[in-house]
């Protein structure tokens, strides 16, 4: 792919990350395209760091090498008002939509508003009214956020990231352990908000069947690199058997299934130690 | 001895980078003062919490601690036939000592324990990083304010502790052991003084004030977010602000009745 052709179509662009935690790595040298108004969606096993690359373009972590740009802006070289004025832009859906427990749903779809703009209560009410309406909650607002089901909170959260009417939203594994019901109901969600908004998708996810049905790109990621890309037709036909494995569920391949270890003969001969 | 030496450094090492790290979260706190001022509403609810919760126990703990030296300053004070002089010696060590010390080791466990659970728990359930991201500075939204009220909190509390304390000692002093009533309030009026006891007394609970919302809080903050961590966390608020509550207590008092 070339790059210079691209990014001028794209909203974020990743160039030769690295990161790294502890002595492991993460990342190795990575470059990933996110194009506007598509879903793009990250894929590989658990560990690899997925929520991490997130959470490197929406500006919390800083990487070791390389450089990410949202919308033309370089996010690791921005001033922190210029940061936060990014972020306004930008939502995004955490795994347990870290809603604010002290406050009810209402109050959570509204606290974006609040602290943003200086709108009056009667308008930010009809704006509250409206994202709820969308996420189909609108008869839930008094409810307290330990009163909702794990779907119910991911769609309140989902409300609340679009209160801003931000240009991308960030889907951090936005389907586990939910139901089939409101699984259903959130790829949905993601879809046509994404298609109505007119606004640009990253998802970070390892559920290939649901995510495959609505990403326009998906990238495979594995042990810190890129192991597959391309549309979801092209990542099914892929010949590489990181890609199959993962996709296929296949308990040993290149992600294997024990963990390293010495050689299990020896390892049950060798006597005297403990362990 | 080298693997002694190892451990040794590594430990100061990273007590050090604690420290470091607390200090700037201390700054980066009191830097959101004036956004707080200006939404006084977010004070006044944490106030409500950190401090109108603390009010029961404290003004029970304070009753009981006032009745305690009631009797005990009795049964010692008539051995010389001082007993008029009660009252003194129950204000002097509620106003300088106990009102201060024992209301800040109450606080630290009432609010302390709360606050950094509070944190730890919004650190481990992604509430601080989703603010974050909606671009709304957590410090400045929680931290701030919950250390404000702490730090408003702290005298006001230690002021009702003392005062209460000082009914407790009346009520036991004059009402149980017969010391007369006018010699129990005059006394302490005519020896306590304003400026070397209630303001020393103030400044005291302001410092452990200060003390105990930090370290409440940075524990909350710094905490590893996961249920063991938050658990670690409220303990190690309680442990270390016990110690700084003590130790700060010894090196105040010597610095202000040590000329004495």
């Amino acid at each position: 792919m070339d790059n210079s052709v691209s990014s001028q179509h794209s909203l974020v662009s990743v160039r030769n990350l690295s990161f790294s935690r502890g002595n492991k790595k993460i990342f190795d040298d990575i470059s990933l395209d996110f194009q506007r108004g598509k879903i793009t969606a990250i894929m590989g096993p658990s560990g690899t760091g997925k929520t991490t690359l997130l959470k490197l373009i929406g500006g919390q972590l800083y990487p070791e090498q390389g450089t990410i740009t949202v919308d033309g802006q370089n996010v690791h070289q921005l001033r922190r008002a210029d940061l936060y004025n990014l972020r306004k832009r930008m939502g995004m859906l955490f795994q347990s939509g870290a809603l604010l427990t002290d406050m009810s749903v209402y109050d959570n779809v509204a606290f974006p508003l609040r602290e943003h703009t200086h709108l009056t209560e009667s308008m930010i009410r009809t704006l509250v009214l409206m994202k709820l309406q969308a996420v189909g909650l609108r008869g839930a607002r008094n409810l307290m956020p330990n009163e909702l089901s794990g779907g119910m909170a991911r769609r309140i959260a989902l409300a609340r990231a679009i209160a801003l009417d931000p240009m991308m939203i960030l889907y951090d594994e936005p389907f586990t352990g939910q139901d089939p019901i409101s699984m259903g109901v959130l790829v949905h969600l993601i879809k046509a908000l994404n298609n109505i908004l007119g606004l640009t998708s990253i998802i970070v996810s390892h559920d290939v069947h649901d995510t495959s049905a609505i990403a326009d790109y998906i990238y495979v990621l594995s042990g810190g690199k890129i192991v597959g890309q391309g549309t979801p037709k092209e990542i099914q036909q892929s010949e590489s058997e990181w890609v199959q494995q993962f996709m296929t569920g296949a308990a040993d391949g290149p992600v294997h299934f024990h963990y390293p270890a010495k050689d299990y003969v020896d390892d049950l001969l060798s006597s005297g130690k403990r362990y | 001895m080298i693997q002694l030496l190892q451990n040794l450094g590594a430990t100061t090492r990273t007590s050090f980078t604690k420290l470091g790290r607390g200090t700037y979260f201390l700054l980066q706190t009191i830097s959101g003062t004036f956004s707080v001022l200006l939404r006084p509403r977010l004070l006044l609810n944490q106030m409500y919490s950190v401090g109108v919760l603390s009010f029961l126990i404290i003004t029970i703990s304070g009753l009981f601690v006032g009745m305690v030296l009631g009797l005990q300053g009795y049964y010692t004070l008539s051995d010389f036939g001082a007993e008029e002089t009660l009252g003194v010696m129950v204000a002097a060590s509620l106003v300088r000592e106990l009102g201060p010390v024992v209301s800040a080791l109450l606080f630290a466990g009432r609010a302390g324990s709360a606050l950094t659970a509070e944190i730890g728990l919004m650190k481990a359930t992604e509430q601080l990083s989703g603010m974050e991201m909606m671009a709304v500075d957590p410090v400045k939204r929680i931290i701030t304010p919950r250390f404000l009220a702490g730090l408003i909190s702290m005298p006001i509390l230690a002021a009702l502790f003392s005062a209460v304390g000082i009914i407790g000692g009346q009520i036991i002093g004059s009402g149980l052991l017969g010391v007369d009533e006018g010699a129990y309030w005059s006394q302490m009026q005519a020896n306590i003084d304003f400026r070397d006891d209630i303001i020393n007394g103030v400044i005291k609970s302001v410092v452990f004030g200060f003390v105990t919302s930090w370290i409440a809080l940075f524990e909350g903050y710094d905490a590893i977010p996961t249920s063991e961590g938050v658990s670690r966390a409220t303990t190690r608020t309680v442990v270390n602000s016990a110690f700084s509550i003590l130790g700060l207590d010894f090196i105040l008092t010597a610095l202000m009745f040590g000329d004495d």
